[in-house]
């Protein structure tokens, strides 16, 4: 058994060195990082060539426009985690935000909270919908997300017709939530940064959350583990449908109108933001926090390219450019990682 | 229970030793296949016990009951004394059952202390999951191994030799009273196999039963404590390794009937088809050498994993091969190029018929013609009355038994469809045909048809290739056996040679070569 003992030796020698370097090597394995970086430098060179770019009033504009994307990319990281996906997210918020506004034209003295448990308890009834149709039928979330995608839509057309609400039509408290700030942020960033925070505890901290790793990580081992994969990809569509919910109704408070095409094509910029934060698309790795860092990066290039004025038709072309990068650079890292992996091994036998 | 009594007369007297696992007279059919019709065994805590049979002796279909993945028809399983019937994996594992597989599944993207601990992670005292502290268990799991894995890291890339081991702490971990390991050397390199048992030796001594399935007889009386033999999905003997030869479990393994089973006609033998000079593989075989020549059946026997079908794929084009040549009647065969093959006279009939053999949706005359559908083309199109008729006479020489030609192959039983697949290949009018198992999974009344109809072809001056691990079978069969073990020829027999014991002893022993 000397070969045994050997191995010992040398497994503590590496553990211990490995262990001064770890704080330090765990910092930049993060997936985050690379996003993290992105933004940085890009607010640092359009604030160079623009100082009002980080003035109160910018930045405020900055936190606005990725709040709503935010709460939708937390949702969707909950199911592209565990390789699903919802593409109806859009039109579920465009249902809600169009429900928000009948609601409070219908019964303008709702108190605001209990407008957002009802858009919330809607949202959460669209997503039971999907889940059910993927857990239940076992139809991959990709067509059945694509077709309740139309299918919501086609309600929202529907039911709205022409007709649209304007910010008159809402109580002034209720707009006022994207337009006062405590400590510099809006009160709805603030309620997104709630939510992805909670999300980000619920996956990272929880027995269930880690479950939805194990689920994208390999579905059929975590069936031979005994994990409760349908309901765990249930409950994930469903906690999905309602932070679509919230978000429907905090669109109805951040934009001046909703009608039956708001929200239209948001799925895209969703899934955009999730895969350029790090969260892999066939499931088992990523964070909410990246999600949500993608999201802020996504909306801010958008106002940093207007504020550098480059011409409107480059915008979207750098934001596909951005996601491309994305995918590869995390291809590239990992598959440098298992070589890595693959060495270090090769020397412990 | 004869044979126990015979073998162990103090042992059964004592019966101080309750014994942790005990599975008496398990059955369990699948439709009209028997894949175990009495499975014994019985494991005492802090005991090694090795289970060991042929392939296809039902030691599969043993674990799986174990493991909770298969639920048997009849027989008795208690655990500790006490009956249980599990009715999934998780009852399996929560009773204290671990089941270590070849090649172990683990979640890729976790760490391995998550893989270790996941739906059980240790919690802090927010409620939340502590991964200091699911580190540091990780961490005492494996110093008590001796093992240096970092529970920090990623499990993907991780050794099949790391893997089993991470898996063996999860059992530790879960306090298993019995922990099964099918197979767990088969793909371990000579310093990962001293390290398994050591562990596994150290399991025992605290304690723990242990089963350990193998095909390598040194490995079975290095480690285990006692042997149980498996043979036709039947029990036949537990011996206490002390008392017992290598000999005497070989012919309790094979010990049967065979020699009238499966007649082979007479064939003139000719000229040499197939030539294979010192063909290598990194890897998978080295330095291969064999012919076969017209008329011939040469049987490729050995293991489950020994490099047989691997070396007939290489021969057929469909991998390639790092040195060596291969010749079909004295002209060189293109390598890695299975059209080639065809074109040089070759067939190939693979092991499994659904997934490579038959388009199980197409019909039977498609499927029969699918090899030679260019002699059809009229202008570019193919002439369906050409091809149906080519199809009628195949299916007639060969007594396909199907409704229609028309019907779609996957409506027959699997003897059928071996039929369809050899008319297949045989309409191509090849020189030499290599066959894969070519009676896995065909019911017991048509394997003897197939084996007619493959001697019939070699009778018609067919050179034939085949790969079968059913000794019955390789002995009835073939004019001479070529016996591989892990990569390599370990043994070249002639039919007088052939016998259940020495194929055996050359698929198995490891005083040939090793690593």
């Amino acid at each position: 058994m000397s070969s045994a003992l050997d191995n010992r030796k040398t497994g503590t020698t590496t553990a211990g060195a490995g262990r001064s370097r770890g704080a330090l090597a765990s910092l930049l394995r993060l997936r985050e990082l690379p996003v993290l970086i992105a933004l940085a430098l890009l607010v640092l060179i359009t604030y160079l060539n623009n100082p009002l770019f980080l003035s109160p009033q910018g930045v405020k504009d900055l936190l606005l426009n990725a709040t709503i994307i935010m709460i939708l990319a937390a949702g969707q990281t909950l199911l592209i985690i565990t390789r699903n996906i919802d593409l109806s997210v859009g039109s579920m918020l465009g249902l809600v935000a169009f429900g928000t506004g009948s609601l409070f034209a219908a019964m303008p003295d709702l108190p605001i909270i209990a407008v957002l448990a009802i858009g919330m308890a809607f949202g959460a009834l669209l997503g039971t919908f999907n889940g059910l149709l993927v857990t239940v039928a076992k139809v991959p979330a990709l067509v059945i997300t694509l077709g309740t995608l139309y299918v919501f839509r086609g309600l929202n057309n529907a039911w709205a017709g022409g007709k649209q609400y304007f910010a008159g039509d809402r109580p002034d408290a209720f707009g006022a939530l994207s337009v006062d700030t405590v400590l510099g942020f809006p009160i709805i960033t603030l309620l997104a940064i709630a939510v992805v925070i909670a999300v980000a505890v619920y996956m990272s901290g929880t027995r269930p959350g880690r479950d939805l790793y194990a689920i994208g990580s390999d579905p059929e081992a975590a069936k031979v583990f005994g994990i409760k994969v349908s309901k765990r990809v249930f409950l994930a569509f469903l906690a999905n449908g309602a932070l679509a919910g919230l978000a429907g109704v905090l669109y109805a408070s951040r934009f001046n109108s909703v009608g039956a095409t708001t929200g239209a094509g948001m799925e895209l910029d969703v899934v955009a933001a999730a895969v350029v934060g790090g969260v892999a698309i066939f499931g088992g790795s990523g964070s909410v926090a990246g999600a949500a860092l993608g999201a802020l990066l996504l909306t801010t290039i958008t106002s940093s390219l207007t504020a550098l004025r480059v011409d409107k038709f480059w915008q979207q072309a750098i934001v596909g450019i951005l996601i491309l990068v994305a995918i590869i650079i995390d291809r590239v890292a990992s598959l440098r990682t298992a070589k890595k992996l693959r060495i270090s091994e090769a020397r412990n036998v | 229970m004869q044979q126990i009594s015979n073998v162990e007369p103090a042992e059964s007297g004592k019966k101080q030793e309750q014994a942790v696992l005990s599975l008496t007279h398990a059955a369990k059919t699948f439709g009209p296949v028997v894949a175990l019709a009495d499975g014994t065994v019985e494991i005492r805590p802090g005991e090694i016990h090795a289970l060991v049979g042929e392939n296809g002796a039902g030691k599969s279909t043993l674990v799986k009951i174990l493991a909770g993945l298969h639920n048997p028809d009849s027989g008795d399983f208690r655990l500790s004394g006490e009956p249980v019937h599990f009715r999934n994996v998780a009852e399996s594992k929560a009773a204290g059952i671990s089941v270590i597989y070849q090649e172990p599944t683990l979640f890729p993207d976790l760490t391995v202390a998550e893989n270790i601990f996941i739906g059980r992670q240790p919690k802090g005292r927010s409620g939340l999951i502590s991964r200091a502290q699911m580190r540091r268990q990780a961490s005492e799991l494996f110093q008590r191994l001796g093992v240096p894995i970092d529970p920090s890291r990623v499990a993907e890339g991780l050794s099949i030799a790391d893997q089993q081991i991470i898996e063996i702490a999860k059992a530790i971990s879960m306090e298993a009273k019995v922990l099964v390991m099918d197979e767990p050397t088969a793909a371990l390199s000579g310093v990962e196999v001293d390290r398994l048992f050591a562990v596994a030796r150290a399991l025992r001594d605290k304690g723990t039963g242990i089963l350990f399935i193998s095909h390598r007889f040194d490995e079975v009386f290095d480690l285990c404590d006692r042997i149980t033999v498996m043979r036709d999905g039947r029990y036949i003997a537990t011996h206490r390794t002390a008392d017992v030869t290598v000999e005497r479990i070989v012919r309790e393994m094979v010990g049967r009937d065979i020699g009238t089973l499966f007649p082979k006609t007479e064939a003139e033998i000719g000229k040499t088809v197939l030539n294979v000079d010192g063909i290598s593989s990194a890897g998978v075989f080295r330095d291969i050498s064999f012919e076969v020549r017209a008329g011939e059946i040469v049987a490729l026997a050995g293991l489950v994993g020994a490099g047989r079908t691997e070396v007939a794929r290489a021969v057929f084009g469909i991998d390639s091969y790092d040195s060596g040549h291969i010749t079909v009647e004295g002209k060189p065969l293109k390598p890695r190029d299975p059209q080639a093959a065809i074109a040089a006279g070759l067939g190939f009939v693979p092991e499994d018929r659904r997934k490579q053999g038959l388009v199980m949706n197409l019909s039977v005359a498609r499927n029969v013609t699918l090899t030679l559908r260019n002699k059809f083309v009229t202008a570019g199109l193919i002439n369906g009355a050409k091809e149906r008729r080519a199809a009628q006479e195949w299916s007639r020489r060969l007594q396909v038994k199907a409704g229609s030609q028309e019907h779609a192959v996957s409506t027959l039983s699997g003897g059928n469809q071996q039929k369809v697949v050899l008319a297949k290949w045989l309409a191509t009018d090849p020189r030499l045909l290599i066959i894969d198992e070519p009676t896995r999974g065909i019911d017991v009344g048509t394997k003897s048809e197939v084996h007619r109809l493959i001697s019939d072809l070699a009778g018609r001056g067919i050179a034939i290739l085949m790969i079968s691990s059913e000794l019955p079978e390789v002995l009835g069969m073939a004019d001479r056996v070529l016996v591989m073990r892990e990569g390599r020829i370990t043994a070249h027999l002639s039919r007088a040679e052939a016998n259940p014991e020495s194929v055996m002893h050359a698929a198995t022993s490891s005083t040939g070569v090793t690593e």
